[in-house]
């Protein structure tokens, strides 16, 4: 088998002195879902940081396409084909849907706009019929699939997902859901995701981790994640 | 449709009519109160005193007020608009009672504020009301009025030259032309960095003082002309931008502003005290004055008064410094307009809503940041170096803290990241300034010593409290996305949220 797209290698991080990643390894193949649960501050969203650059790792080794990004800047991490939607959406609220799009494409500028813009318009209907409002005026999902087309502007290899169901109607989780898994299965996008929601994103994926205190205690493919009755006890009992 | 455009764009005539009709309503009532009036004269005899100039005043006044308001759709566009009418008619009132030297300028304030308010105007109706629906009209419109204002800019002192004489007209190009327009650039500079960048700058003053003292030394110890120093001096304040930059990279909000307070501090605290170097707080005086492209304005026979033919008067020189600062506050214009349609400026305005989304899209930040000091801080420096060549004298004491308070002040006020929004502010902060000290009838209610100019600070707070509760996001707080599918339409400021960047 082939070397992986992404692979975390010992990763430790740090806030100060707090230890946040206790040697986290992870890989990540090409053409894949894969994804990451774990309770609140198991680590999740500070890995995929991590990923991307800020903060950077401490100890351990993140390799991407054989490169090594451990030490990279954030916006060269996004030039070698990484894109992320983080945590919380985090779109431009005062600026135009176009306008967010548009600071999407930013590393790779004028160059094929347009046609990524039709893109993410036919994947996202909905945003092209809000192309020239205000991102803050926008729904939760909207903003949610601004946030997710945004990231797609800049054709990246790998796409990051920070709790991409955060706040939303189970409907419109759905919705995303779905799209996220076309888009794997038409553009062969691949996909790492952080996600609290363990019952769907475990449904979802093709491989997935489960992080608890800064380690990965367990690790298979969705379905068989979804039948371990840890797994059952600990994220998805009392519902679903 | 029809029917709204209709209401959305009032017309003339009507508004015609309806002026007239109040202004008729206005002397029906000023003639028996106003016009006459009963006094008791030394022989305790009932006489009647005509005072028929209160009455037209109060006619006019009226007339142009609700002409403005029948003109202008949005109401904040007549709060601007008509108190610049009614000072219009008060100055005009002064100019041919008194003299026209004491009202012309208050006539230009008014004017100017009234010119402002159209395109203040067009800018509004474009936004909330119209979100849904195409206006082709509305740009247009705003763009002819603001051609129309730079013409009025362009002819402000040869009107001001042929009404008053050399004479009468230096105060009003001076005091009121080139102080306002050096606020107008500076706000418009240090826009670049708190309104576009969102970066909080409280000693934008400093980079004003590393152009003036640029100026100042460059041609003093080495006798540069102007031309060569002025994009020296930018040099210079755009490289302390970065300086500054540097440090505070990390810093957002309130440790940000507090850095940059301090580095304003610093910057003039070194020019106290380095004295070997800047002449501590004597300053730098006999800087040479600026010439027409290397032609002095002297009375000499090579001077530019003789060269064109003149007679020799001091007015050109300030006529000329008024041109020199109407185009360097254009330029700055033109470029942060140019900027905000590039991605750069898209990056600055993506990086006040929000630094992590920018990082994670590939922006480099520190770049991003570092190109908003520098080029704030050169627009700075070209103003300082400016300031220098006007005042032909520099010492640190021009360049204390209450000056980057009140260029942030105008910025404010102006709404963030508006250029139009700024530029009233400016106007009615400077402006404002020196016609308090014109408003010579409140002596008539205080007494003969109220000094109204006294009271500046006070009626600034005041006025800045009223701003923040009446508009807590500037005069201007609509942004107009920098690109368009379809047509160009603004964004209403009160759809965002305070601290919503």
């Amino acid at each position: 088998m082939s070397a992986p797209l992404l692979s975390v290698e010992g990763v430790e991080t740090y806030y100060g002195n707090i230890i946040a990643l206790r040697g986290v390894d992870i890989a990540v193949n090409a053409g894949e879902i894969v994804t990451l649960i774990g309770a609140n501050g198991a680590g999740k969203s500070t890995l995929m940081m991590t990923i991307f650059g800020s903060p950077r790792a401490r100890s351990g080794k993140i390799i991407f396409d054989g490169r090594d990004i451990t030490q990279m800047a954030p916006h060269d991490i996004a030039r070698a084909g990484i894109a992320q939607s983080p945590e919380g959406r985090r779109i431009f609220a005062r600026m135009s849907v176009y306008e967010n799009l548009q600071m999407g494409a930013s590393i790779n500028g004028a160059a094929h706009f347009n046609e990524d813009l039709e893109r993410v318009f036919t994947i996202f209907p909905r945003l092209k019929e809000r192309a020239q409002q205000r991102g803050g005026t926008l729904s939760g999902g909207e903003q949610q699939m601004l946030a997710i087309a945004r990231a797609l502007m800049s054709r990246p290899r790998l796409l990051l997902l920070d709790e991409p169901s955060l706040g939303l109607a189970p409907l419109v989780v759905k919705l995303i859901f779905d799209t996220i898994r076309d888009l794997n299965k038409r553009e062969g996008l691949t996909v790492f995701l952080v996600e609290q929601n363990a019952f769907h994103a475990l449904k979802l994926a093709d491989r997935a981790y489960v992080l608890v205190n800064g380690r990965v205690t367990l690790s298979g493919t969705g379905r068989e994640l979804l039948a371990r009755p840890e797994v059952r006890a600990a994220y998805l009992e009392g519902g679903h | 449709m029809a029917a709204q455009q209709d209401h959305q764009r009032p017309d003339m005539a009507r508004a015609l009519v309806d002026a007239g009709f109040a202004a008729l309503v206005t002397f029906g009532l000023s003639f028996p109160i106003l016009a006459l009036r009963t006094e008791q004269d030394m022989q305790n005899r009932l006489v009647v005193e005509q005072r028929w100039s209160w009455a037209i005043v109060a006619v006019v006044a009226v007339f142009c007020a609700r002409l403005l308001a029948g003109l202008l759709s949005d109401w904040r566009a007549r709060a601007v608009a008509i108190p610049g009418a009614l000072i219009g008619v008060y100055g005009a009132h002064l100019a041919l009672t008194v003299g026209p030297a004491n009202g012309a300028g208050i006539v230009a304030f008014g004017l100017a504020l009234l010119i402002g308010a159209f395109p203040l105007d067009a800018r509004l109706r474009e936004t909330p009301a119209a979100v849904a629906k195409p206006n082709v009209e509305g740009p247009d419109h705003s763009r002819l009025m603001s051609i129309a204002g730079i013409v009025a800019l362009f002819v402000f002192p040869f009107v001001m030259l042929a009404w008053l004489g050399p004479q009468g007209s230096l105060k009003w190009i001076n005091n009121y032309g080139v102080q306002i327009l050096i606020y107008v650039m500076l706000g418009w500079g240090l826009n670049i960095v708190v309104g576009l960048a969102g970066l909080l700058d409280l000693g934008y003053v400093a980079f004003y003082a590393v152009g003036a003292y640029s100026y100042a030394l460059l041609s003093t110890t080495y006798g540069l002309s102007f031309w060569i120093c002025l994009p020296l001096a930018g040099v210079l304040a755009a490289f302390w931008g970065v300086i500054l930059g540097f440090p505070v990279l990390r810093l957002r909000g309130d440790y940000l502003a507090i850095v940059t307070l301090a580095f304003g501090e610093i910057i003039r605290v070194v020019l106290i005290n380095w004295s070997d170097f800047s002449n501590g707080y004597a300053g730098i005086s006999s800087i040479p004055r600026v010439t027409f492209f290397g032609v002095p304005f002297t009375a000499a026979d090579n001077g530019f008064a003789a060269m064109m033919g003149l007679e020799f008067t001091p007015i050109h020189r300030t006529i000329f410094l008024y041109f020199l600062i109407l185009c360097l506050a254009l330029l700055t214009n033109a470029v942060t307009l140019r900027l905000r349609a590039l991605p750069i400026g898209r990056a600055w305005e993506a990086l006040r809503e929000d630094e992590i989304a920018c990082r994670s899209l590939g922006v480099n930040t520190v770049n991003t940041k570092l190109t908003a000091f520098a080029l704030g801080a050169m627009f700075g420096g070209f103003a300082g170096s400016f300031f220098a060549v006007r005042q032909n004298f520099v010492s640190p004491e021009s360049f204390t803290f209450i000056e980057s308070a009140t260029i942030l002040a105008i910025v404010v006020l102006g709404g963030m990241g508006s250029q139009i929004g700024v530029a009233l502010a400016a106007v009615a902060m400077i402006g404002g300034t020196e016609i308090l000290r014109e408003l010579d009838f409140l002596k008539r209610i205080f007494g003969e010593g109220f000094d109204p100019a006294q009271y500046r600070m006070l009626i600034f707070g005041l006025a800045m409290v009223v701003m923040m509760i009446w508009k807590p996001r500037g005069l201007i707080s609509s942004r107009t996305p920098s690109i368009f599918l379809k047509t160009k339409r603004a964004v209403a400021g009160a759809l965002v949220r305070e601290g919503q960047g």
